[in-house]
């Protein structure tokens, strides 16, 4: 198994990722991220020091419209599709509650 | 169903057949084979028939019907559409009607198009074979034991099985070429920022972009013309007016210079590699010249693509939570119902993603995996414009292999991710490039050819698959010629390729 990503490394990954993975799939990710990360090291010998990150093809900066007020989506049509509409608002249980 | 659009439309428009014939047609097709493919996750009888009514209505008025008059497109599952269910093949979205359409469903409807139905797709476009959906694989309309490519490959299969003329898919990694590829229909992805994103549910967003599945390059063409164009929704989309591409469709490629990657990554298949060496020779024997460059960086693009996809991915999909739209595990506090609502409504490829990119982006590894990843990104897009002062497209294999048996990869994620290695650095550079079916290869199977050009050169690069296409054809009529007493289309096709690999020698 790979030394890059430990058992424990998966278990904090997944808190952070809100996934209540079982211990089989803790394993088997853990087994899985390993080989990933093994396969990516091709690029650990590139020389990148002089690079600038590329985040998106096409450089567009500070899209903006004019500030006014456009239809929006149908607030009752939007509650309709949720879990939990109630009065206008999307209801959630309790945020303060069992500690996990 | 062996009209193309281009006829059917032309048909249409001047009320020699109408929509709703047309639909009738497909749907009957649907009928007959859609429990052995599942290409569609709904098909849309109703709502399709009353859209084809309403062409028929403008066309006796009088009235533009529209440069898609009539014509049935099936969308992928991961397009919104009011009112309508969108799954992207998740339990995490099952049940859900959108509020609002795509921009690109709003584009098919006011040029003339009938929606018949939402596609399978591999769990929100995270694939390739079409295996990692809730619902069920869709199968290879060519060879039902195989997979049809992914994740839009219910899209591909839709076309290649004659339930639709058109399929739009979405095209993260090579969604759309790949499956293109393995049912021999043609697949574009366009430049990054041509067709708007809007509506299209997010999997990794600069890397994203929708495009079309038909049968022929010209009809790809009318497709993509109709749904380009900016979009002020999509602040990522590009402000310049549609691409032209009908105009020039049949300019041939005589003094076209055509890129062979020499340090292209290894690993194709020797049937694949010998249907792409046939390609340089149609386009040489079209007039072009055959020029070797060097794309260094291509063979980095799968590691940078699996670190960036996954970290965008990671962050798009936090918003299924269980509070806004689709499933909710109930439990007794927030925190704990995102985690159960998300391990239950998420299926393995998901999970395996968000957990890779979410690592990718946490404290102590952003700068040696998602940091690193961009840097890379950026030498793939300047090898790409550095190749292109020398050529005017590159060609390369579109998968390293035919459609592969169903269960052949699921057990081995980081193999399938290998069948997006040719198709990935050009999602990364933001450019087009598409596949275009090229005869077959082991077991008759399709092979598609991929034409990759530079930013907004999508004209060039449809130039170029039309010349592929018209050989293609000429090679298969000259084979029926040959030997006329086997002149089914299935048996011309595999003459084809044994042709052209005796052509080889």
């Amino acid at each position: 198994m790979s030394a890059r990503i430990t058992t424990a490394d998966v278990v904090h990954v997944a808190r952070l990722a809100r996934l209540a993975l079982t211990t089989d799939e803790i394993e088997r990710t853990t087994a899985q991220l390993g080989d990933m990360l093994d396969h990516f090291a091709d690029i650990d010998g590139l020389r990148l020091d002089d690079v600038d990150p590329m985040t998106q093809p096409y450089p567009l900066s500070n899209v903006l419209r004019d500030d006014v007020a456009r239809p929006c989506l149908d607030r009752d049509e939007v509650l309709a599709a949720a879990p939990d509409g109630f009065q206008g608002r999307f209801r959630v249980p309790p945020i303060i509650g069992l500690v996990e | 169903m062996t009209s193309t659009i281009v006829d059917l439309v032309a048909g249409v428009r001047a009320g020699v057949r109408t929509a709703a014939s047309v639909l009738d047609d497909h749907l009957a097709v649907i009928a007959e084979r859609e429990d052995e493919v599942h290409a569609f996750n709904l098909v849309l009888a109703d709502e399709a028939r009353a859209a084809a009514e309403g062409v028929d209505a403008a066309v006796a008025d009088g009235r533009d019907p529209g440069p898609l008059a009539g014509v049935p497109v099936a969308l992928k599952d991961n397009m919104v559409t009011r009112g309508i269910p969108t799954t992207c093949s998740s339990r995490i979205l099952e049940g859900w009607r959108p509020p609002y359409d795509a921009t690109v469903v709003e584009r098919l409807r006011a040029a003339g198009a009938v929606i018949v139905g939402k596609t399978n797709l591999d769990e929100f476009a995270m694939g390739s074979s079409t295996e990692n959906s809730a619902f069920g694989p869709t199968r290879n309309p060519h060879d039902p034991s195989r997979v049809p490519g992914g994740s839009s490959g219910g899209s591909a299969a839709a076309v290649a099985a004659g339930f639709a003329a058109a399929a739009l898919g979405s095209d993260t990694g090579g969604s759309i070429r790949q499956p293109a590829a393995l049912c021999g229909v043609v697949g574009v992805k366009p430049t990054y920022g041509v067709v708007s994103r809007y509506g299209l549910v997010a999997f990794a967003s600069s890397l994203d972009q929708i495009g079309p599945f038909t049968n022929t390059v010209a009809d790809a063409a009318l497709v993509l013309e109709a749904i380009a164009g900016h979009d002020p929704n999509d602040s990522t989309s590009i402000p310049r007016p549609p691409p032209v591409i009908t105009a020039t469709l049949g300019d041939g490629v005589e003094g076209l210079r055509i890129g062979r990657i020499t340090d292209l990554p290894q690993g194709a298949d020797d049937d694949v590699l010998a249907r792409v060496e046939a390609a340089f020779d149609a386009l040489s024997d079209a007039g072009a010249k055959v020029v070797d460059v060097e794309v260094p960086a291509f063979t980095y693009g799968l590691t940078a693509y699996y670190l960036i996809a996954p970290a965008e991915a990671s962050s798009n999909l936090a918003r299924y939570d269980g509070v806004r739209y689709g499933l909710r595990v109930e439990a007794a506090d927030t925190n704990a119902m995102y985690m159960a609502t998300r391990e239950s409504g998420f299926g393995d490829e998901v999970k395996r993603r968000i957990m890779l990119g979410t690592y990718a982006l946490s404290a102590g590894y952003y700068d040696a995996y998602y940091g690193k990843a961009l840097k890379v990104r950026r030498l793939i897009a300047d090898d790409f414009a550095t190749a292109y002062e020398h050529v005017d497209v590159l060609i390369t294999p579109t998968s390293p292999t035919v459609a592969f048996p169903l269960g052949d990869k699921t057990d081995n994620p980081l193999a399938m991710y290998l069948c997006d290695t040719y198709t990935i650095p050009s999602n990364l550079s933001g450019d087009p490039g598409m596949s275009v079916p090229f005869g077959t290869g082991a077991g008759g199977l399709p092979v598609g050819v991929q034409v990759l050009a530079p930013t907004l050169s999508e004209p060039l690069m449809f130039r170029v698959a039309q010349s592929l296409e018209d050989a293609a054809k000429d090679d298969v009529i000259t084979a029926a010629r040959s030997e006329p007493s086997e002149a089914s289309p299935g048996t011309a096709n595999l003459r084809f390729g044994e042709r052209s690999l005796r052509g080889d020698e």
